[in-house]
């Protein structure tokens, strides 16, 4: 026991983090904060750290080239012992992350944390949602299947449509005429070195605001938060009803990271890895491509949208939608952070998760595509035989053979 | 304390000396690499992005028709694999007239899949669907499907080819359809 001592107290010496890590590990938080609502964040860490160790473990193995990236896959998946589970690991991994990133997100949202002074904290976590998303979408890339090559191809059709620069973003995100190797190769580039660096940068600025500001107090209907007011009232509470963040706080921070690396090793084993789907070859054209779970309402919105309004809306909205998350905490900056007294607040989470849990449910079974093998491989519909003359029944048969039902299902 | 205040500005000046130092070579780096990065963009210095490329004898594709045929991009590099080959749909008129379609729906770029019964191309992705010319007959696209410039030489079919065909791209507008940003003629 003194032999620990001695050598911990070697090294700190000469590192000298002692002392901070104990500052930051006994900082104050207000009692109501040491919640089970105030879990996420911690959650969201955790998985990206799980990420990181087995993406670097995929790299192991991973061939980042067009023609070999799709064959590497099927040997992590059936060659290399225990490859599928460090691919489902990832892949789980990625879907817990996104959800885990927007449960924080909402909760920060409804307890009103984004208004003063933690709006710079607000708007380096919607930079963190947008590397998130950039994360899932080019980590799908990676997964070189038949869905990634033709969901190269939607990105580029979007990009296309640019106004004026469309054309010249589109081989600078293709690196060339068409999807081929060294597209491939980009996106390993972003997706290992380029959006995880960020990423990093991020996750560390927005740790440190939440050390120097304080973590968010629970919201009281009625306490307004005022610039002029607050650092003073959120200092005496502190001082007056805190507890110091390690224990009181950090248990359920921990417990909850347990259970959720849990639930994606669970999920790993169970359902196993993504894909690879169908190899990368674009003269196979029987295929129906679709996006990962998380861009599914994406592709439903995509189905629905009136041709004539697809591409402003397209463009413009999620422009529209990133200046608004990031000019939240400016025009919201003050007032009542409780959800119970902000009903609008609560009115907006509610549409957009029917909005979005919609679209992505129309999303997981497309009725908006024709069933490419109706006319051949499914029955008639039994309206069509059922009670009907002979007739009616040979036009039954010409619906099917004129390849009609494809787009009829009834 | 004066001779302090000057040796400090002469440190300052030397600190602001070598910011300038640095910004020299910053920009003179940046050159360089701005311009690999924007590489792609330099098409006089990537041929291949449209060339004369031949689909085989003009038997495989018979009158009254729409065949599958595939060719291999004009540019490969050593990583593209199964990638560089590429799919496209002809259509054989009367003998003397043909159409080259494009395998990517004008909508997204999804893989259009013809339908000989219906006289139908039909997109798996978002259910945009084509009359037997290309031309639009429902679902999300604005315009009808991509066609390539042909040619028939020696008995055999060539198409001007290289480049993925996208919505916003002014080589395909000027090919097939109608562009999304165009109107109407009687809007004109």
């Amino acid at each position: 026991m003194r032999l620990i001592e001695k050598i911990v107290a070697w090294f700190d010496l000469r590192l000298q983090l002692g002392a901070p890590i104990g500052d930051i590990a006994k900082h104050q938080v207000p009692r109501s904060s040491a919640s089970w609502f105030y879990v996420f964040g911690s959650a969201a860490l955790t998985v990206f750290i799980l990420q990181i160790v087995t993406g670097i473990l995929l790299a192991l193995i991973y061939v980042p080239s067009a023609g070999e990236a799709w064959d590497s896959l099927q040997i992590l998946n059936h060659n290399v012992a225990l490859g599928w589970f460090i691919r489902a690991l990832h892949g789980w991994g990625s879907n817990f992350m996104v959800a885990i990133v927007l449960i924080h997100m909402v909760q920060v949202f409804l307890f009103g944390a984004y208004k003063f002074p933690r709006e710079l904290t607000w708007i380096v976590g919607v930079l963190l949602l947008l590397v998130t998303l950039g994360m899932a979408f080019t980590g799908q890339i990676l997964r070189f299947d038949q869905d990634a090559y033709w969901g190269l191809g939607i990105g580029a059709s979007i990009v296309s449509r640019v106004p004026l620069i469309g054309p010249w973003a589109v081989r600078l995100m293709l690196g060339g005429p068409i999807i081929a190797g060294v597209t491939l190769s980009r996106f390993f580039a972003l997706h290992v070195f380029v959006i995880p660096g960020v990423l990093i940068a991020f996750v560390g600025v927005h740790l440190l605001m939440v050390l120097k500001l304080g973590v968010n107090e629970w919201p009281m209907p009625g306490r307004i938060v005022r610039r002029a007011t607050y650092l003073q009232e959120y200092r005496e509470l502190t001082h007056k009803d805190g507890v110091p963040f390690v224990p009181d706080a950090i248990w359920k921070d921990i417990v909850f990271a347990a259970f959720v690396l849990l639930s994606i090793a669970l999920c790993a084993v169970y359902f196993g890895p993504f894909g690879p789907s169908g190899q990368p070859d674009p003269t196979i054209i029987q295929t129906a491509p679709s996006p990962d779970y998380f861009f599914l309402w994406l592709y439903a919105l995509l189905s629905y949208l009136p041709p004539s309004a697809e591409t402003p809306i397209l463009l413009i909205g999620p422009a529209i939608a990133i200046v608004v998350l990031l000019g939240l905490p400016f025009f919201a900056g003050e007032g009542e952070k409780s959800w119970k007294r902000r009903p609008i607040a609560v009115l907006v989470i509610l549409l957009l998760a029917v909005g979005l849990g919609a679209l992505t449910h129309l999303g997981t079974y497309t009725p908006w595509s024709p069933v490419m093998n109706a006319w051949s491989s499914l029955p008639i519909p039994s309206a069509y035989l059922r009670g009907r003359t002979a007739l009616e029944r040979r036009g039954a048969l010409v619906f099917q053979a004129k390849q009609c039902h494809n787009c009829h299902p009834r | 304390m004066s001779t302090e205040t000057r040796s400090t500005s002469r440190r300052a000046l030397l600190v602001k000396v070598g910011l300038f130092l640095n910004g020299i070579v910053g920009v003179a780096l940046a050159v360089p690499i701005v311009r690999y990065l924007l590489s792609p963009l330099a098409r006089e210095k990537n041929p291949g992005y449209q060339s004369w490329l031949s689909l085989g004898q003009l038997a495989q594709f018979p009158a009254g028709q729409t065949r599958l045929a595939t060719y291999r991009n004009p540019i490969v590099n050593p990583g593209d694999g199964q990638t560089a080959n590429i799919a496209c749909w002809v259509r054989n008129v009367d003998d003397r007239t043909f159409q080259v379609f494009a395998i990517n729906c004008a909508h997204l770029g999804c893989p259009v899949r013809w339908f000989p019964q219906s006289n139908l191309f039909m997109c798996p992705c978002h259910g945009g669907a084509y009359y037997q010319d290309g031309s639009r007959a429902s679902g999300p696209p604005e315009r009808g499907l991509f066609q390539y410039q042909h040619k028939i030489e020696a008995g055999n079919l060539f198409i001007q080819a290289g480049e993925l065909p996208t919505p916003g791209q002014p080589v395909a507008i000027k090919l097939g359809g109608k562009s999304p940003c165009a109107c109407e003629p009687p809007c004109a």
